[in-house]
């Protein structure tokens, strides 16, 4: 095992770097922001970038960057609360629809046909100002629809494994077919989903940020990129320092879980 | 199979889909706090109003009953007012519904029309300066929200330069066409980078293919070979693919709408969200997700079309 040494891929040491950092600011803000992120300052409305305020004030005084590094405990959480219930939720179901496979399997893919028809973020609108605007019923309304394409992506996975031979001899060993499931097909199916799961983390952020715009998602006067950047929509031709730099961090961060993706499945490819 | 037999069991497929799309929506209205006739008039109803909200719901009947009722009043056309605009909801659908189409099918034409060529030039210059510095743009344009994509060109090329309007829906054809040139290519760019993606592959895993090595030997014309060999073979997977993400692109048309202030359906949603003016919510969500059950039926038809393979 030591000798195989894996020369790690571009993709994945950049986005581990950028997703790294983006840890360690969502955890810390106040270790590195210079100003407090809600506070309003009369004194320094609307101000251009500057060595004081590197990414400018908004129309409240309040510092862009500090807001920014502050946004990044929302969006990162976002990322990860938004996905990680479909993720394991989906990951259990499609590994036993993809085992048990034959009518639940065919039932499955009618389900998964009817929910794939539905205009997602349409559905996660509805679904939020059914229960009002939020983050947590944000999380519902994705989580709800989300599992089933991680589902349908173990289901494949776990069909192929369970015809090779390991899994005949855990058979053939008399062991429960759950054993057989979770302990030796699932964790040779997982990595696929595990790089869907990359994407999805980027979406989730895109959809927070989007019903964050909107006024849906987080609200004001929290920092979050979406927030910040209706904040100064219409301060656009006048200031628009407050509205561009949080979506460059939308940006960065969404490019960071993508190359973290790549890189995971050129390794996936690698060891194949 | 004949393409006939095809088509007839796909739509007899698109009836379990629009059973669920149903269900989802009738759900919906019931998961609103509270009785659903309070919550759909808020403090603005009339004695009045509250006998027909409930009426029209049947609330005092049994759950199969009132999906009955529900049903019935989706297949009468018949969707409820809305509280807010005091019009019938299928008027306001009608209204409504072909701005967004027509913004979703001119930002599908964009990103074609960016795909296509940019996917060739990638995958004939594999791993070249070209290939590199297209994939690393699409790669921002897959992680950039669209709301913030549209305040950008709104601000440059609509406030700034004057060439685009700031917003808003002309009267004449060609004037619509003017105002939803910018809000289209806002909408076109992450679905193009998703295609080109997926183009650029399939292009790449056709080009080496054996029938293109004989066309080549035969003799034909190098574009000929790209048109009629390489691009129909590679386009199959992406028009799946294309179909897949009519439902994302609509979606995107909401936000879209909103920050241009287009007044097509996705703006009306917002804006009823806003209003808690749910039959209309209601009402959108339905027409929106038959309207992506539709699409995703065309595009299987154009998929069995692209490649007979497909119907058997």
């Amino acid at each position: 095992m030591a000798a195989a040494r894996v020369r790690l891929p571009r993709p994945l040491i950049l986005g581990g770097a950028i997703l790294g950092v983006s840890m360690i600011l969502a955890i810390f803000p106040s270790a590195f922001a210079p100003y407090d992120p809600i506070a309003f300052d009369y004194g320094a409305l609307s101000q251009a970038p500057s060595l004081a305020h590197p990414f400018g004030t908004d129309n409240f005084g309040r510092d862009v960057l500090s807001r920014i590094i502050h946004a990044y405990r929302i969006d990162m959480q976002i990322a990860i609360f938004a996905t990680v219930f479909a993720f394991v939720f989906g990951t259990i179901v499609g590994a036993v629809v993809g085992y048990v496979g034959g009518r639940t399997e065919a039932l499955f893919g009618r389900l998964v046909d009817a929910i794939i028809t539905f205009p997602f973020l349409v559905l996660v609108i509805a679904i939020v100002s059914v229960l009002g605007p939020g983050l947590i019923n944000m999380y519902i309304a994705v989580s709800v629809v989300g599992w089933v394409f991680y589902a349908r992506i173990i289901a494949a996975e776990i069909k192929v494994q369970k015809r090779l031979d390991y899994a005949d001899a855990g058979r053939a060993m008399g062991y429960t077919h759950l054993r057989i499931i979770f302990r030796h097909l699932l964790p040779n199916a997982i990595t696929p989903a595990v790089v869907y799961w990359m994407t999805d983390m980027a979406l989730a952020i895109l959809l927070g940020s989007s019903l964050g715009y909107l006024g849906l998602g987080a609200q004001p006067p929290a920092a979050e990129w979406g927030v910040q950047i209706a904040d100064g929509k219409n301060f656009m031709t006048t200031a628009w320092w407050i509205s561009v730099f949080p979506g460059i961090f939308i940006i960065l961060t969404g490019l960071g879980f993508s190359l973290l993706g790549d890189g995971l499945a050129e390794v996936m490819r690698a060891r194949k | 199979m004949p393409l006939s037999e095809f088509i007839a069991r796909r739509l007899l497929q698109l009836i379990p889909t629009l059973i669920f799309i149903l269900i989802v929506v009738f759900v919906l209205v019931r998961l609103l706090p509270g009785d659903p006739t309070s919550a759909i008039l808020g403090d603005r109803g009339t004695d009045a109003d509250i006998d027909r909200i409930n009426r029209q719901l049947g609330i005092d009947r049994s759950i199969p009953v009132q999906f009955w009722l529900f049903v019935k009043s989706v297949f009468t056309a018949d969707l409820g007012n809305s509280i807010v605009l005091k019009r019938p909801v299928t008027e306001l659908i009608v209204q409504r519904l072909p701005v967004t189409v027509a913004l979703t099918a001119l930002a599908a034409l964009i990103a074609l029309c960016l795909a296509v060529p940019l996917a060739f030039v990638a995958a004939l210059r594999r791993d070249q300066l070209a290939d590199n510095a297209i994939r690393g743009g699409f790669q921002i344009g897959l992680s950039m929200p669209v709301f913030y994509l549209g305040l950008i060109l709104l601000t440059v090329f609509g406030a700034k330069l004057h060439w685009f309007p700031v917003g808003g829906y002309g009267e004449t054809f060609l004037d619509r066409l003017y105002h939803l040139i910018l809000p289209a290519t806002t909408l076109a760019l992450s679905l193009s980078a998703v295609l080109m993606r997926n183009l650029r592959a399939a292009i790449i895993g056709v080009v080496d293919a054996e029938y293109v090595s004989f066309a080549r030997a035969k003799g034909l014309a190098p574009r000929l070979i790209l048109i009629r060999h390489v691009l129909r073979n590679a386009l199959i997977s992406t028009v799946t693919l294309f179909g897949l993400s009519i439902g994302t692109l609509l979606g995107g048309a909401v936000i879209t709408e909103t920050v241009f202030a287009i007044p097509g359906a996705g703006r009306l949603m917002i804006d009823s969200i806003y209003g808690r003016d749910y039959p209309v919510v209601q009402g959108l969500t339905l027409a929106l997700a038959v309207l992506v059950s539709i699409t995703f039926l065309l595009t299987d038809l154009l998929q069995a079309w692209l490649d007979p393979r497909v119907a058997r």
